[in-house]
């Protein structure tokens, strides 16, 4: 539900960055999205599709580059990707872990002319 | 042609949860973000808190509600300052809506700003306010599964309060598998267990709260 939020930020930060260069028009952007930032692309495209008319970034494509939960054990270093219901390490079933990735919510880069 | 931006999407609302911690660090007030699913007890721990703190610890509160002034007005009763948000739709609290509660609050009058965010264990979690600490408190109906469910704040917690443990006995909530999960994800949060019904566990968590105060002699400096 917070993608309204997200997405009025990130046109804001694309649309900085476009004014930056002095892009006529953004054609593309290129987003990077965690699996634990609960981000939903659809909703995204949706609110975008709303919040850009108007907008130097009216009818750019969104491109979503989904990042899983990714984590190191803190015994054996395993990197892993936690089970549903499991997040101890597969290898020595250490419980204690660091999340590596999975966090991530970015604008990776934007394509103008 | 392509240009790299390689920004936070919430880099914004980061900047202004900075300056609002600043300006909390300039006025020696001490934060605290407290978040829950709705119905999980913020209010009562809230209140619990202000009542075993009267005359030690100066506190305000800041409500976030979709709507209603319900639970501001069951602060105001504790006789402390209090300002309600209704974030008329949006999920959570953003610095922005923080940083317009905090010009309406006495802050030189205050040691300790608990924030109670809104019911929603998704996101919150995304946006920073200028607390330097944040709570989450998982009740026992919601169940030891939501650390799978919605990790995230799990992960960022400072703290993690088990309320409601009085119903542990009708429920099949395993405190013991639930902390061990936590501690997998997240080695810094304190884990408490408390009851706003039958107060059981209050003091525990009361004292991490006096602990976490950063300016306890801001009221004999003055």
């Amino acid at each position: 539900m917070h993608e309204l939020a997200i997405t009025q930020s990130m046109l804001d930060l694309v649309l900085d960055e476009a004014n930056k260069t002095g892009a006529a028009r953004v054609q593309k952007i290129n987003l990077v999205l965690g699996e634990m930032s609960g981000i939903a692309g659809d909703c995204v495209q949706f609110y975008f599709d709303y919040l850009s008319k108007g907008t130097n970034a009216e009818r750019a494509t969104l491109s979503f580059r989904k990042i899983p939960t990714q984590a190191r054990c803190h015994n054996c270093e395993e990197v892993f990707t936690p089970k549903e219901f499991d997040w101890s390490c597969p290898k020595c079933h250490n419980v204690s872990l660091e999340i590596t990735a999975g966090k991530e919510l970015y604008v990776e880069s934007i394509e103008v002319e | 042609m392509e240009i790299k931006v390689l920004k936070d999407i919430l880099s914004a609302n980061d900047q202004i949860a900075e300056r609002n911690h600043a300006l909390l660090q300039s006025k020696n007030v001490s934060c605290i973000n407290v978040m829950s699913s709705p119905g999980s007890g913020k209010t009562s721990l809230i209140l619990e808190t202000i009542r075993r703190l009267k005359g030690k610890v100066r506190i305000g509160v800041i409500e976030g509600d979709i709507s209603s002034t319900i639970d501001a007005q069951k602060v105001s009763g504790e006789g402390v300052p209090v300002l309600q948000i209704n974030t008329g739709g949006e999920c959570h609290l953003d610095a922005v809506m923080v940083g317009h509660a905090l010009d309406n609050l006495p802050l030189v009058d205050i040691d300790l700003l608990l924030i109670e965010n809104v019911g929603n264990l998704v996101c919150p979690g995304e946006f920073k306010l200028g607390e330097e600490k944040k709570v989450l408190i998982l009740s026992v109906p919601e169940g030891d599964d939501k650390i799978y469910k919605y990790p995230l704040l799990f992960h960022l917690a400072d703290a993690v309060v088990i309320n409601k443990i009085d119903l542990l006995p009708y429920t099949k909530f395993d405190v013991e598998g639930f902390s061990k999960a936590l501690k997998g994800i997240n080695q810094k949060a304190q884990i408490f267990q408390v009851s706003c019904t039958t107060h059981q566990g209050i003091e525990g968590w009361v004292s991490w709260v006096v602990s976490s105060i950063r300016y306890p002699h801001k009221r004999t400096a003055k």
